[in-house]
């Protein structure tokens, strides 16, 4: 690995860590588009910071990008109040008509610069080792690396100085008053951040990296856990890993490296988004299965326990009444079988003590509408689930 | 350049009409379909949609290694489709909301996309210039046989629209009520989804991945603010789409240097901003008046009423008083008392007022009748 390749994967990594604690706490707080939003429009605020100060990494020139995103959040809250159109739609509005005078203002006056729309948008991680910082003739490392670092640490201070406000105010922003801290102030405070690192991060590796950075990391994290410090650790640990991953990935390939990056991003989530425990796909559908199966399991022995004349009870009568195809009865009389909530004799089935006491529970939880109890019974009465 | 030598000017030149004619049928079936989606609070799907579209893009060109726009197009079709019902599952199957799922697949999709462009770019195949066109879309690029294809696919869009109407509609303001009424809400569903996504992707030539998302939403969020009737909204919606598109397209020709699509987002946009402002029943201006009036009629009262409590102390009801009396109460103006003077409340005399015997019925029931109102 040669010096260039180490810088790159450790801006990559540092941004990735940057992007992924803002991030955390927009998808929590369901505003993961205004990310998207902010990283679009804060480009009329570089272009504006560029042809005052001719220098694509001046400190001038993030402020003012910052301060565009930062409109973009204040311009999207007040179309929303006015209550003329949805959220959603406001956020679709703002975004690209601020996105369409950045592009116009680049078009008509900065053609012979170095700054085009797809230096924005995509960003070239490979060029930022070239860009050094030199601090009176001594070269101090690539200045993005500076640049990012320097957000990184602010951002990190800020989480841990502002923890349990920004916790709470996610969770319960009516509370969050209450107590006397403001989810107002906390929210800019927010918004502000996630703009200033959208505006670092964007120009080694795009706007669109950004959003990726800021928002997959995060999502596949709270489909793992839902405890906001290890939901802050996991999606700071995913970030590395595809930044790291993505570069060789494009090394591999010959490509964008902020594309491999999201790439592996996306390979990732979708991993997480079919596999995690609990809350993935397979998971879900596969709760989904036990418990369909559960519930007609509870429908039969609750028509088991209403009738107790044999011709009620009978395996062929049982499946004409509750016309339910061969294969699915047959599952819903083995588990009933296995779990020895029933009795078959002579083609007749009826309710063992255990099956009898599972249905009287079961309809009494239903009754008194105490869903949540149904789950914890189950546990006590099957020995082999749906 | 002036606006008669323009207009003769579209006519007569093969590239102007064509780009004319294609941008405004662009914004007519984008505004169309956009009602549906800023209705169904599905107005970042554009976004994301758009965004979705170019690994298609690519992989088709991958695929084929030719540059035909169709083909391109049916590309982007099928990835855009990929990611909608992607969002769709996030949304369904896990406890992500809609804005993660969106912003997810719209990066993702983006980011994979750029992968496979910078891929394509470092091929030996002369053919792969001019894919980009699609991120920031080219106008210029547009010939007789896209617009063609755009108007066929509109008037697909506008006889689906109205053999469905009854269901669409239905389907906008009350899906539990539709499904009980046996419709099948699920095809109904992706049948206007899957018409979202073919108008957004016929739209990325045009205008680009990143502000297709402005087509869909602005004529339809501009059409929302003067109706509250659907077929109008859509047709509303429709044309300020055709007419962003030719003013746009005027715009962008007669300036060196500006692209059609973002000045299109823009001219779509300050349609946005008048309707918001200047919409006669939920504009901001009249809303403004409104709240400015019903204060002055508030204030009116106060004034009447307090006049009345004077006036009550004495046998006779129109025993005159001095106005000063009158200045330190807050609702008091000139006008105000003026405005008394017309309704025949009062009568001036100098710097006495007195109570007329009309104003007076009026003011000693001005709090009653307010509460026959509210019952």
């Amino acid at each position: 690995m040669s010096n260039a390749q180490i810088e790159i994967q450790l801006i990559a990594s540092i941004v990735a860590i940057a992007c992924a604690i803002p991030g955390t706490f927009l998808v929590l707080r369901k505003m993961a588009m205004i990310s998207d939003a902010i990283s679009h429009s804060i480009l009329p605020g570089i272009v504006i910071g560029f042809f005052i100060t001719q220098d694509l990494n001046s400190p001038l020139l993030i402020i003012l990008a910052a301060f565009s995103g930062v409109i973009t959040v204040v311009l999207v809250e007040y179309i929303q109040k006015t209550g003329l159109v949805k959220e959603d739609t406001a956020i679709g509005l703002v975004f690209p008509v601020l996105f369409s005078i950045g592009v116009i203002l680049i078009a008509k006056n900065a053609n012979d610069v170095h700054l085009d729309v797809d230096a924005v948008l995509l960003g070239e991680l490979a060029f930022a080792p070239f860009d050094r910082l030199l601090i009176s003739g001594v070269d101090v490392g690539p200045k993005s690396l500076w640049i990012i670092g320097s957000i990184l640490i602010l951002t990190v201070t800020l989480v841990i100085a502002f923890f349990k406000e920004l916790k709470v105010s996610t969770f319960d922003a009516g509370l969050s008053a209450s107590l006397g801290f403001s989810p107002v102030v906390i929210h800019y405070g927010l918004m502000t951040v996630s703009s200033v690192t959208t505006v670092g991060a964007f120009d080694a590796v795009g706007a669109i990296l950004v959003v990726a950075l800021m928002i997959a990391p995060a999502a596949s994290a709270y489909l793992l856990t839902t405890d906001l410090k290890r939901m802050l650790i996991y999606s700071i640990c995913f970030g590395i890993l595809s930044a790291i991953s993505g570069y060789w990935l494009a090394h591999w390939l010959d490509a964008s490296i902020s594309g491999s990056i999201t790439t592996m991003l996306g390979l990732l989530f979708l991993g997480i988004y079919l596999f995690a425990p609990n809350k993935g796909v397979i998971a879900v559908l596969y709760r989904e299965k036990q418990q369909r199966t559960e519930v007609l399991l509870l429908t039969f022995l609750l028509h088991l326990k209403n009738h107790t004349e044999k011709r009620e009870r009978h395996v062929n009568h049982l499946n004409e009444h509750i016309n339910w195809q061969k294969v699915r009865s047959k599952t819903i009389l083995d588990l009933a079988f296995k779990n020895n909530m029933i009795l078959i004799e002579n083609k007749i089935v009826s309710l063992t003590e255990k099956g009898d006491e599972f249905t009287s529970q079961a309809i009494d939880y239903i009754i008194t509408n105490e869903d949540a109890q149904i789950e914890d019974m189950k546990d006590d009465f099957f020995l082999f689930r749906g | 350049m002036d606006i008669t030598e323009y207009i003769q000017l579209v006519f007569t030149d093969y590239t102007l009409r064509t780009i004319t004619l294609g941008t405004a049928v662009l914004g007519a079936v984008t505004g169309m379909l956009g009602s549906f989606a800023v209705l169904r609070k599905q107005s970042l799907l554009g976004d994301a949609i758009s965004h979705a579209a170019l690994p298609g893009i690519a992989i088709a060109f991958l695929i084929t290694g030719a540059k035909d726009s169709n083909v391109l197009l049916l590309g982007a079709l099928v990835s855009g489709l990929i990611g909608t019902f992607w969002i769709r599952g996030i949304i369904k199957k896990t406890h992500l909301k809609s804005d993660t799922a969106l912003g997810l697949i719209l990066s993702l999709f983006f980011g994979f996309g750029m992968l496979l462009l910078t891929f394509i770019q470092k091929q030996p195949n002369a053919n792969q210039a001019g894919l980009d066109k699609y991120l920031f879309g080219q106008a210029a690029t547009l010939v007789e046989s896209d617009v063609l294809l755009m108007t066929i696919v509109t008037s697909v869009c506008l006889f689906v629209l109205l053999l469905f109407w009854k269901e669409f509609k239905i389907l906008l303001f009350d899906a539990d009520y539709t499904q009980t009424l046996g419709f099948n809400t699920k095809f109904i569903d992706i049948l206007i989804t899957s018409f979202i996504v073919l108008a957004i992707v016929l739209g990325l030539q045009t205008v680009g991945v990143v502000l297709m998302s402005a087509m869909l939403l602005a004529p339809a969020a501009a059409a929302r603010q003067w109706t509250n009737s659907l077929s109008m909204m859509v047709f509303l919606a429709a044309l300020f789409g055709a007419f962003s598109g030719v003013v746009g397209t005027a715009i962008s020709a007669s300036q060196n240097n500006l692209s059609t699509g973002p000045v299109i987002v823009i001219v779509a946009g300050v349609f946005v901003l008048f309707s918001f402002v200047f919409s006669p029943s939920r504009g901001l201006l009249f809303k403004q008046i409104r709240f400015i009036k019903n204060r002055r009629d508030l204030e009116l009262h106060k004034t009447l009423a307090f006049m009345f409590h004077i006036a009550e102390t004495h046998d006779d009801v129109s025993h005159p008083h001095t106005i000063k009396i009158l200045n330190n109460f807050q609702g008091y103006t000139k006008s105000t008392l003026q405005k008394l003077v017309d309704k025949k409340y009062v009568t001036l005399d100098g710097s006495n007022w007195s109570l007329t015997s009309e104003g007076f019925k009026t003011a000693s029931n001005l709090y009653n009748q307010q509460m026959q109102n509210n019952e």
